[in-house]
């Protein structure tokens, strides 16, 4: 029971975190709760039928169907995530002041939402393909004990949705003035690190040159199998042994966000200063 | 119409390439029982190289090395190729992430 209550909360966390992140980086805009909620509805549901099609996902593209599955979403996530942002930059300050966006805010905030949401869903779907796979082996299994081995994963769901709640809570503790400069940095890690864990799939996949197999090794410093370094990637984008291509994807994605959010942060800010 | 065609063609030829450039053939791996078999193989340092991973057993796998940085789920019945590497001179770890206590084997990359 726990080998598979310690799998499922594996992959369950990778997800949480990610959601986590999310709802922080929401707080306050209207109708969120349904958006991210659907989110997830949506997630779990594309797992459950990505599941069933494994197989022949596994064989498209030559053999290379779960690479250009995985790093697909993994760009239009990074794209949601980068969206969000530079709305942010522009809007946030206006949602902190008043903590609800109204008349025509709410409709270019559910657009944000929208965005938002499709990366909670992807995130759910990623990850939770793989426990359904998991469980579904356990149930199918006719040895010993399925019933503790599911009870086990139900426990690791569990777990992993606590994990996200908590970092969700400490989160929004932050003060209103500072969360969302916070949770916009968090956001442009998440997307970096997402964009580079499509460059690795498709070069670990020989479909784009990898420019360096591996630039450096933290693997004695914090490898990347331990929780705190699985959380590191997920939430970072932590990589133990980098390609060339990936911090490439990495870098650029971060410099982005960081440079346009800048950018439109500035220039509202002019404006408010000249009336 | 037939530009596009030759266009195709072009773009799957550059597609097969990578593949065709390692013209070593795959390391076969069998997954029976939740084991890996063999569970301890070598492969030369510094080259990259494929690993062909069947599934014999009647449950979904995930064939998973952080050190070979490979992550490739495996249906019932079912093989996968993996490209790996190059890996330094040195003993590394390959398991089935779905059966992690009994599915493991051992790669030494032997300059």
């Amino acid at each position: 029971m726990l080998a598979s209550l310690l799998i499922v909360f594996r992959e369950v966390l990778e997800a949480g975190l990610i959601v986590g992140v999310v709802l922080a980086a929401t707080e306050g805009v209207v109708e969120r709760g349904r958006f991210i909620a659907g989110g997830i509805a949506c997630g779990v549901a594309g797992a459950a039928i990505l599941a069933l099609f494994a197989g022949a996902v596994s064989s498209a593209f030559s053999g290379n169907g779960q690479e250009i599955f995985t790093a697909s979403i993994l760009i239009v996530a990074t794209m949601m995530l980068g969206w969000h942002n530079l709305w942010m930059a522009s809007h946030g300050r206006q949602i902190a002041t008043q903590m609800k966006a109204m008349g025509r805010e709410v409709v270019d905030g559910q657009r944000s939402l929208l965005a938002m949401a499709v990366v909670v869903a992807i995130a759910v779907l990623r990850e939770g393909a793989e426990v359904v796979l998991f469980l579904y082996g356990i149930a199918a299994s006719t040895k010993s004990g399925p019933a503790a081995l599911l009870f086990g994963g139900l426990l690791g769901v569990l777990a992993g949705a606590a994990v996200s709640w908590v970092l969700y809570r400490g989160l929004v503790a932050i003060p209103l003035k500072r969360l969302f400069a916070v949770t916009g940095a968090l956001v442009a890690l998440l997307a970096a690190g997402m964009a580079g864990q499509a460059a690795a799939t498709l070069a670990g996949a020989d479909l784009i040159p990898a420019w360096g197999w591996q630039i450096w090794n933290t693997s004695w410093l914090l490898p990347e199998d331990t929780l705190v370094g699985r959380a590191l990637h997920a939430l970072a984008g932590y990589s133990d042994r980098p390609m060339g291509v990936q911090l490439a994807a990495y870098v650029a994605t971060l410099a982005t966000l960081l440079i346009a959010g800048r950018l439109m942060q500035a220039a509202p800010a002019r404006r408010a200063n000249t009336h | 119409m037939r530009c596009s065609k030759t266009l195709c063609g072009v773009c799957l030829a550059l597609l097969a390439l990578p593949a065709l450039a390692h013209g070593e053939a795959p390391i076969q791996l069998t997954l029976k029982d939740h084991r890996i078999v063999p569970d301890h193989f070598s492969v030369p340092a510094g080259v990259r190289f494929h690993l062909q991973v069947t599934n014999q057993d009647d449950t979904v796998d995930e064939f998973e090395s952080y050190d070979l940085k490979v992550e490739k789920i495996v249906v019932a019945g079912g093989t996968v190729t993996v490209a790996a590497g190059p890996l330094h001179p040195g003993t590394y770890k390959v398991f089935d992430d779905y059966h992690p206590d009994t599915a493991t084997a051992f790669v030494t990359a032997v300059p």
